[in-house]
């Protein structure tokens, strides 16, 4: 630790920052692996050991560092290994891996090629993280020092210029000029509603009433996505130092930062930034040396996806049931305790320091105009590359799916894209070029929501998948308004009744009734717009749903009360390997003979198509199942030599 | 003195007092907006939104809850748009999902009014009618009354309910006020004069 304990100016912590770098040689090897969520789920924790115990035992454990760090976005290729200063990337790395990487690149500086990242068009092995195709479009601003940085240790994020942005703002500008320049940035609220955050920052600056308050907004529910998540964890002190510079605009003393109790590496990491910051003086009283004086407090949201809806979050901070109350005036306004409460998603709070040290104009140099900066995605569903994804705004999804996602897997047809969270809509082929922003989104029936992305291909049948979004909402919606509660409810019955082939024709019409109800008279964003999956499944695939309706078929061969499996006698190989696997025993045949489903017995589990070599199984909607095949013998009791 | 302000309610200039709701602003004017959740003197709720009106303000139009809103200097509020009847006849109809069919004549007399077939969506509620429609006005009345509610929501969604909460049942006066405000006739039906306390439970949530 730095001589320097407590900053009490600014010359002070350029004094540590140049502490901690001349501490610290730029030659030195280091093995960072990431130990957010995704690559500890992939057992990241052995690889680190592995690595320890393996440096320990080559006598290197003094000359190379280990460390651990955050969430680089490409999860499902984890655990991650980062080689540096070669910044040599390994990926799916196995704890046994550790004596062979320590070996040749660290101690031979060679690449282990077997580790690298392949790239699927040219086969070949790729060293560095840009040049991956994941990457390569990719523009990040807040995701790059998730790598860099071991979140549990301020120094690093010291090194990497941390905190200087509040030191500026603490001493050069006015919190008027602070506010002036957030304005300036057209920086718009990344939680989805986009907002733009100075006009907000503005608004609770001038709202009368004491004290006022800061809150981060951590609660991120979406299935399928972790953009927030992965920023609390790999980059806590980004996302606190925004905070510190919002509370001294806006002239607030106390700050909550609300993440979700199931997010406990990201609890642990922002309260650990926390002290560390207090330690360091860089919160708590007298900030840097200045008048500003700030508490934080972690508040741990008690798994409630509405919460994260502003004035509900509110709500739960203050002690009650997490439920939006009416903002006709606003929470910047009239927020927390009815006082003014300036409420930022984690990414927008970790913007600001980037904006404060290199200026509003240069974040409006990336993205359109009128949405500018970049956004995280997380781009997950039937994409070939999935994870966190940085673009600058207005990038197209086309771009978006297609080159950093690597397209569709296993060659088959792009469906739809459902943007912003579970009460997204969904957006076909024909809008893929569409540049992602705010406007053009909401245009489409979607929105920005906070970044979720799920990708769909052919095999998805868009009123299924409508039905599970409504299923979704219909367990988080806190039940307050009859429309919402009521309306999710009818939604999910007629649904799931189409789903089962007892679709009436007057459904549609219905489902449109009550979605536009929704849509125009609920208190909430989240009940306006849970109705979007089923409104744009019904603009854009009205055909799915009256096949179903009319024909009672599902031409995506999902909805199992309207298919049928069916085994196809010229590719069947009698293997007897669906015979044996189905649960339900409805497969005969034997050794030699051609199988065939008994359509009395069978449950549809899909088991026989998943498992049979031949592709031999086919589903089957909406068309007569042809008879078994003729002159079957009764079937013999397998022998025991069988 | 605060200050007045000129709003338009349904092409009628109206005067108000800053700081109340459009809704209290039509009814000082004489213009009927149909509630279930408000009453007189009890904190705004915003959950039925049967109350919805438009208002169109700097150009652009919206469907707000009246019962919360603040009327503005120079608002234009419909009250009874085509878009507001339609609003209001889908709620009434979904209100009655899970109330069932035996809700109270003010109920009945909203869904004539707005042509709303009130078994429309019967057939999707699997529970047995309750008459609740979790307008919560009980909960608030008790709150007036007590301070502190002896009765309160329990559960989310479709599994919302009301419930007696057994460690304030020492609240419950048995004023009966809760059953003097609710607009189904849920709680006037079976709510005794000097019901035991476990009781409340059983009548309010009417869900086992």
């Amino acid at each position: 630790m730095g001589t320097v304990k407590c900053i009490r100016s600014p010359k002070d912590l350029e004094k540590l920052r140049e502490e901690i770098k001349s501490k610290r040689k730029p030659s030195k090897s280091s093995v960072s692996v990431c130990v957010s969520t995704g690559c500890v789920a992939l057992d990241a924790s052995k690889v680190k050991e592995a690595f320890i115990a393996e440096l320990e035992k080559q006598g290197l454990k003094d000359q190379v560092e280990i460390k651990e760090t955050g969430c680089l976005g490409f999860c499902e290729q984890g655990p991650r290994v980062t080689i540096y200063p070669e910044e040599i990337c390994y990926f799916k790395v196995k704890p046994e891996d550790a004596p062979e990487i320590v070996s040749k690149s660290i101690l031979e500086k060679k690449v282990v090629e077997r580790l690298l990242y392949k790239d699927p068009a040219t086969g070949k092995g790729v060293q560095k993280l840009e040049d991956i195709p994941f990457y390569k479009y990719q523009r990040r601003l807040l995701l790059e020092n998730n790598a860099k940085i071991d979140p549990k240790n301020i120094e690093d994020y010291i090194a990497l210029g941390g905190y200087s942005a509040l030191a500026k703002v603490l001493f050069e500008m006015t919190p008027e000029q602070v506010v002036e320049e957030v304005k300036k940035s057209k920086l718009r609220g990344r939680g989805g509603g986009g907002f733009p955050t100075g006009l907000k920052w503005e608004t609770t600056r001038n709202a009368p009433g004491e004290p006022k308050y800061v809150i981060v907004n951590c609660d991120e529910g979406d299935p399928g996505a972790f953009m927030d998540r992965s920023l609390m964890e790999g980059n806590p002190h980004s996302v606190l130092e925004g905070l510190i510079i919002g509370a001294y605009a806006i002239g607030a003393n106390e700050g909550f930062v609300y993440v979700r109790e199931e997010y406990p590496i990201a609890v642990e990491n922002i309260s650990t930034a926390i002290r560390q910051a207090e330690e360091y003086g860089l919160l708590g009283e007298d900030i840097i040396g200045s008048s500003l004086s700030l508490r934080v407090k972690v508040h741990k949201g008690a798994g409630a996806f509405v919460s994260g809806e502003s004035s509900a979050l509110m709500t739960a901070i203050e002690g009650k049931v997490g439920e939006p109350r009416p903002k006709y005036v606003h929470t910047a306004v009239k927020g927390l305790w009815d006082k003014p409460s300036l409420l930022n998603n984690v990414k927008t709070w970790a913007s600001i320091p980037l904006i404060v040290l290199k200026g509003a104009e240069w974040f409006r140099s990336i993205g359109t105009q009128g949405n500018s900066g970049t956004m995280i995605f997380s781009l997950v569903g039937k994409v070939n590359n999935t994870g966190l994804v940085e673009v600058p705004m207005g990038i197209t999804l086309r771009d978006l799916i297609f080159k950093i996602g690597g397209g569709i897997r296993d060659g088959k047809k792009f469906k739809a894209v459902q943007i912003g969270g579970p009460s997204g809509g969904f957006i076909p082929e024909q809008h893929l070029d569409i540049p992602v922003d705010y406007d053009e989104l909401v245009k489409v029936g979607s929105m920005m929501g906070s970044g979720g992305m799920v990708v769909m291909d052919e095999d998805t049948c868009m009123v299924d998948v409508a039905r599970y979004f409504v299923d979704f909402l219909l367990e988080e919606s806190c039940g307050k308004c009859i429309p919402c509660r009521e309306g999710l409810r009818v939604l999910s019955s007629i649904l799931s009744d189409i789903c089962a082939g007892k679709g009436k024709s007057e459904d549609i019409q219905t489902t449109e009734e009550i979605a536009e109800t929704m849509r125009e008279a609920l208190l909430c964003a989240l009940g306006r717009t849970a109705a979007n999956p089923v409104l744009t499944s019904l603009k854009y695939f009205r055909d799915e749903w009256e096949q179903h309706i009319i024909e009672k078929r599902c031409p995506a061969n999902v909805c199992k009360a309207l298919i049928d499996f069916y085994i196809n006698p010229e590719k069947c190989q009698a293997c007897l390997l669906c015979l044996k696997e189905c649960p339900a025993g409805a497969i005969q045949g034997d050794k030699d003979q051609v199988h065939w489903i008994d359509q009395e017995k069978c449950i549809k589990c899909g088991t026989c198509y998943e498992i049979c070599n031949f592709q031999a199984v086919k589903k089957l909607s909406g068309e007569p199942i042809p008879p078994p095949p003729k002159g079957m013998k009764p079937i013999r009791k397998l022998k025991g030599e069988n | 003195m605060k200050k007045v302000i000129t709003l338009q309610i349904d092409d009628k200039e109206v005067k108000a007092e800053e700081g109340i709701t459009i809704l209290e602003a039509a009814q000082h004017a004489g213009v009927e907006i149909p509630t279930l959740c408000w009453y007189e003197g009890l904190e705004p709720y915003g959950a039925c939104r049967f109350c919805s009106v438009e208002i169109e303000k700097r150009g652009r139009a919206q469907v707000v809850a009246s019962c919360c809103y603040p009327a503005e200097e120079g608002l234009k509020v419909k009250t009874r748009s085509p878009k507001i009847v339609k609003i209001r006849k889908i709620i009434i109809e979904l209100a009655a999902t899970s109330a069932g069919e035996d809700v109270s004549s003010k109920m009945r007399a909203l869904a004539s009014e707005y042509n709303a077939d009130l078994s429309r969506f019967r057939s999707k509620a699997p529970l047995s009618p309750t008459k609740c429609i979790l307008c919560g006005l009980c909960v608030r009345r008790c709150i007036e009354a007590n301070w502190e509610s002896a009765i309160g929501f329990i559960g989310r969604g479709i599994y919302r309910c009301i419930a007696l909460f057994p460690e304030k049942a020492g609240l419950c006066s048995t004023c009966s006020y809760c059953r003097d405000v609710c607009p189904t006739g849920r709680t006037c039906s079976t709510f005794g004069p000097r019901p035991p306390f476990p009781r409340v439970d059983d009548v309010l949530a009417g869900r086992k």
